[in-house]
């Protein structure tokens, strides 16, 4: 994994610990953990998640795009992010 | 089982005599036992639900006893107080018309919701009208939201809402049902009276509520019954042609706006099937024969059922203590 992926990991993953689980113990969150099927994010928290990835990495997320196999996991959404990227 | 079908779908099918004898008997044994009021205050809009639950108070209590409130503001369509107006005549019921725009302005619920439309549309004025409507859950997306406005001329414009600007018109407009439901505590204090809430089935499954606003209530005599259900039971009560034929509108903003395009991911009608489908684990395919659409899309509105109710659960929520406190 490149260092700017590595960031980003670590930026999405402490964005989802702090604002959703209150927590800064990494063990509480697995890259594949899906955020809708744990119940960590629901759909109004995937709209901050999409508000959230404008804001700090300047991707813009398109309505057809807007699918859980986009966003809805850590492993998901570097995925995602790449495809942008690349 | 003597049955009336109303034009419903045979797994929505009820005795109407006996469902109405049902509820009735519990709102008044729910009135007299858990609430201890002596009657029902009602808000109504004119739409089918809040007809059908005035007169199924007015069933339980008889007229004197029930309380009607007609609430407009700036963006009600007359349509709406004309229908409640109708309904508290034909029930014969007291009421009373207190507009609410003036408390509304104050608190600054126009303002801040034209200040979030102009994030997105700068050119945007009072004088325009305005809406926002749903998308993406019938396509597999997240559900999102789009604002469309209208302006003088009739020329229509729609854009994404950001998630900010959208909870803001939310939050603003959210003003409306808990101004109205101060008001209907207010009567029910003065009265010693409980207040109705009115929500159906899919409503209340789904979450399409206010907290602290349309969701707050003493008793809600219809939150079982799918909106199908409610529409053959006003015409099994027999209130007015006009209430019975109106279509379901929020009557929130000042485009006209349909629940479905604004909340549910298909027509009530068929939302109603979805729902009951849902509820009796019937597949995807099965969905999608009996209401005419494809696989596909009846997965997706089973994805979308489950999203919402995900989402809204928050809304039913009592406050959550620590611990519970023993009374």
């Amino acid at each position: 994994m490149t260092a700017v992926a590595t960031n980003q990991e670590s930026l999405l993953r402490n964005f989802i610990l702090e604002n959703y689980l209150f927590t800064d113990d990494q063990s509480k969150l697995n890259n594949a953990d899906s955020f809708l099927d744990t119940g960590i994010l629901d759909s109004m928290g995937i709209l901050e998640l999409i508000y959230f990835l404008d804001e700090e990495l300047s991707i813009k997320v398109e309505s057809n795009e807007m699918i859980p196999a986009n966003l809805d996991s850590i492993d998901n959404l570097l995925a995602f992010i790449a495809k942008k990227q690349a | 089982m003597t049955t009336n079908n109303y034009g419903l779908d045979p797994v929505l099918e009820m005795d109407f005599d006996q469902e109405v004898e049902r509820i009735t008997t519990r709102m008044r044994e729910i009135l007299s036992q858990n609430l201890h009021r002596r009657g029902f205050v009602i808000a109504m809009s004119g739409g089918i639900d809040s007809s059908v639950c005035a007169a199924l108070a007015v069933k339980a209590l008889g007229p004197k006893k029930v309380f009607g409130l007609l609430m407009p503001e700036k963006d009600s369509s007359s349509i709406s107080g004309d229908l409640g107006s109708l309904l508290a005549d034909h029930l014969g019921i007291e009421y009373t018309v207190d507009n609410i725009a003036a408390p509304l302005e104050a608190i600054g619920c126009y303002k801040w919701r034209d200040d979030a439309i102009r994030q997105v549309f700068p050119d945007y004025s009072t004088e325009w009208k305005n809406k926002i409507i749903i998308a993406g859950g019938i396509d597999g997306q997240i559900n999102h939201y789009k604002v469309v406005i209208e302006n003088p001329a009739g020329e229509r414009f729609e854009e994404v809402l950001p998630l900010k600007a959208y909870l803001t018109i939310v939050a603003a407009t959210n003003h409306k049902q808990r101004i109205r439901k101060t008001l209907e505590y207010f009567h029910a204090d003065r009265l010693n009276y409980a207040v109705i809430g009115t929500p159906n089935r899919l409503e209340y499954d789904q979450g399409f509520f206010v907290k602290n606003g349309d969701g707050s209530a003493d008793i809600k005599p219809i939150s079982h019954l799918y909106k199908s259900q409610v529409y053959a039971m006003a015409k099994h009560l027999g209130l007015p042609d006009p209430i019975c034929n109106s279509t379901p509108t929020t009557d929130t903003y000042s485009l006209e706006q349909g629940q479905d395009e604004f909340y549910f991911a298909l027509p009530y009608r068929k939302m109603d099937i979805a729902l009951w489908c849902y509820n009796h684990a019937k597949s995807a395919s099965e969905l999608a024969d009996k209401i005419g659409i494809a696989e596909k899309q009846a997965a997706y509105v089973y994805q979308d059922i489950k999203a919402k109710r995900k989402t809204t659960k928050y809304l039913h929520l009592e406050p959550q203590m620590i611990e519970k406190v023993e009374l």
